[in-house]
């Protein structure tokens, strides 16, 4: 087990640096931040002792070095935009996505799992049907059209809940309803075919000899197996909540990484937006690697391997 | 071993409903005929296939068809409501935009731009994804992991945020737009050909060829590629929607499609601004968007039912 774990955590690890030292190099080749802190009508002159100052001509691998022992230290630069430190940055915008995406995850689960298992216990029924055709209608929705939508919607008909901001948890209902819908066309798809391979199995016939029925044959015997994939699958889902929550924080203006993101990359702001790609790829990846061990601890065959 | 990118690739692509079995007209017709019998019986499969037909004649008439100019502004008529709404005018079916622009006009002139890029993008999605699976999984070994680490930095990139600082560096354009978004979409092309690949090699056929003295790139290309063409037609419909919707996204924040482009998801930023007064301006795109969507998705999930049997394996 320890191996399988140091194996899959050394793995996680390389893929974060690779994935960041990438989006590195790209800004660092396609854009120039002597150019973007100078401003648009600076002198050359000026350029060139910004580039000298801040050590924009030295290679780009020493750069990263420098950049990443920096965040080692959890010092990740300072903001060209804002003029303030990245970490600080990141300290005021984290908590509402982190709040948005777990929020939304619930909405996830209490809509996909429900309907993925009655769709599994009754295939070929009306449940089934109706459960098929909400994933295939939610997966052709643009997400940030739903949003409009919930806002036209609640702003005008129903002033239930508030359309814009982050400041009550009611603030967060709407956009956690749609964040949350996105993800239920897959997990509702994967419960359904998780469970359905599992009930033709020969030891829920055994079960089923033995007199298991129902929910309880369901939630006692099949569901730990169903739940393998299930785990992976939502671990990712989550994974793309924190690090793609970008549109529908900005439609609903709400101040979370994803907005943060999107502003920075329209201001080339590129310190903030290479630490911000390079904490969601690191979430991503431990999330995964997370998901992987609750696997493997559920399934002796994984960890064996 | 199960990890959690298999878990996702079954997620999105080997979303399996009931299996289809070869039960009715597989003997004595070929593969593709028992298909097409098996097809005119798939209604989800001719719904999808009818509204992208009728879309598609849009999309390719759209100067014939659209009964103005996308790009002629009006401004004495802004903000037309539809005809069926108070002020409506025959003249301008679905109403005006802001700039006084025929709405209709737009939406048809946006279908062109979204199966441009849907189409676009899934292509090059298709030949990064099958080439690096065709690769991975015909020279194994350290080939092959090498393409696995390749796809796991893939999906651990928030794609969105990629996309766009990609579309902000390289500059804004329909082009840019296609080949930014394909190539950050190959992985379910790649996992898909990497794995019948592997499967495929052991087969006697593919033996015959090699003992024939044909090479690698031969057995590759002519060999095990045709027996892929299924799979990989399936795969290329849903990454056609998905691209769309990418691209509907991207512009809708500023980052895709250009101004003055009919593109729908700029028409519904557009209108955001006007939208608790003329709800029509976001409403009509992000319909045509999910009814052009909706018809992919029905036609891809159509097509994996009638040709591919054997796929959970």
């Amino acid at each position: 087990m320890l191996n399988y774990v140091l194996r899959r955590g050394f793995m996680a690890l390389l893929v974060a640096l690779t994935v960041s030292f990438g989006t590195f190099a790209l800004f660092h080749f396609a854009t120039d931040p002597a150019q973007t802190i100078a401003g648009e009508d600076a002198p050359q002159e000026m350029v060139d002792e910004i580039r000298e100052q801040y050590g924009f001509d030295r290679p780009v691998l020493v750069q990263y070095g420098d950049w990443l022992g920096g965040v080692l230290q959890g010092d990740f630069g300072k903001s060209y935009f804002w003029k303030q430190q990245v970490v600080e940055l990141i300290q005021e915008h984290a908590k509402v996505t982190i709040l948005l995406a777990l929020s939304a995850l619930m909405v996830t689960v209490a809509i996909a799992l429900p309907l993925g298992i009655s769709a599994a216990l009754k295939p070929n029924s009306w449940v089934d049907r109706l459960a098929l055709s909400t994933a295939v209608s939610a997966q052709a929705i643009p997400n940030f059209w739903l949003g409009l939508m919930f806002i036209i919607l609640f702003a005008v008909t129903f002033p239930i809940f508030p359309v814009s901001g982050d400041a009550t948890w009611k603030h967060y209902v709407l956009p956690s309803l749609v964040l949350g819908a996105s993800s239920v066309p897959a997990v509702m798809r994967l419960t359904r075919t998780g469970l359905l391979d599992v009930l033709s199995s020969d030891y829920i016939r055994t079960a089923r000899a033995k007199g298991f029925m129902g929910y309880r044959l369901i939630l006692q015997q099949a569901m730990r197996n169903a739940l393998l994939p299930i785990v992976s699958v939502l671990a990712v889902q989550l994974g793309h909540k924190l690090g793609g929550s970008v549109v529908t924080e900005s439609v609903f203006s709400m101040n979370g990484l994803g907005r943060l993101a999107v502003e920075s990359i329209f201001n080339s702001d590129i310190p903030t937006v290479q630490s911000l790609i390079l904490i969601f790829v690191l979430t991503f990846v431990l999330l995964t690697l997370a998901a992987d061990l609750i696997n493997a601890w559920l399934d002796p065959r994984i960890r064996m391997g | 071993m199960m990890t959690t990118r298999q878990a996702l690739g079954d997620a999105s692509i080997a979303s399996v409903d009931t299996p289809s079995e070869l039960e009715e007209g597989g003997l004595g017709l070929s593969p593709t005929m028992a298909a097409l019998k098996r097809a005119r019986k798939h209604h989800g499969l001719k719904i999808g296939f009818g509204i992208l037909l009728v879309m598609a004649v849009f999309a390719l008439f759209a100067p014939w068809l659209a009964p103005h100019d996308p790009y002629l502004q009006n401004l004495s008529l802004r903000m037309l409501p539809p005809v069926w709404t108070e002020g409506g005018n025959w003249e301008y079916l679905l109403g005006t935009d802001h700039l006084g622009r025929d709405y209709l006009s737009r939406l048809i002139h946006g279908a062109r731009i979204s199966m441009t890029i849907g189409l676009g993008a899934a292509s090059i999605g298709a030949v990064i994804g099958v080439t690096l699976g065709l690769i991975a999984g015909y020279f194994g070994g350290w080939i092959d992991q090498a393409v696995n680490f390749l796809v796991t930095c893939q999906l651990a990139v928030p794609s969105l945020l990629l996309i766009m600082a990609l579309v902000f560096v390289i500059g804004q354009s329909v082009t840019v737009v296609i080949f930014v978004i394909g190539a950050t979409h190959w992985v379910f092309y790649l996992v898909v050909t990497r794995s019948a690949t592997l499967r495929l090699r052991e087969l006697d056929f593919v033996a015959a060829a090699n003992a024939m003295g044909c090479s690698k790139f031969q057995i590759a290309v002519r060999e095990v590629l045709p027996n892929l063409v299924n799979q990989i037609m399936v795969i290329f419909t849903l990454e056609v929607a998905v691209a769309i919707l990418n691209e509907a996204t991207l512009s809708f924040l500023g980052l895709g499609i250009p101004s003055p482009l009919p593109s729908w998801g700029l028409m519904i930023a557009e209108g955001k601004t006007a939208m608790f007064f003329q709800p029509w301006l976001v409403i009509l795109p992000g319909i045509a968007l999910f009814i052009l969507v909706i018809a992919i998705n029905l036609l891809g999930d159509g097509v994996r039912d009638v040709t591919v049997t054997n796929r959970r394996n």
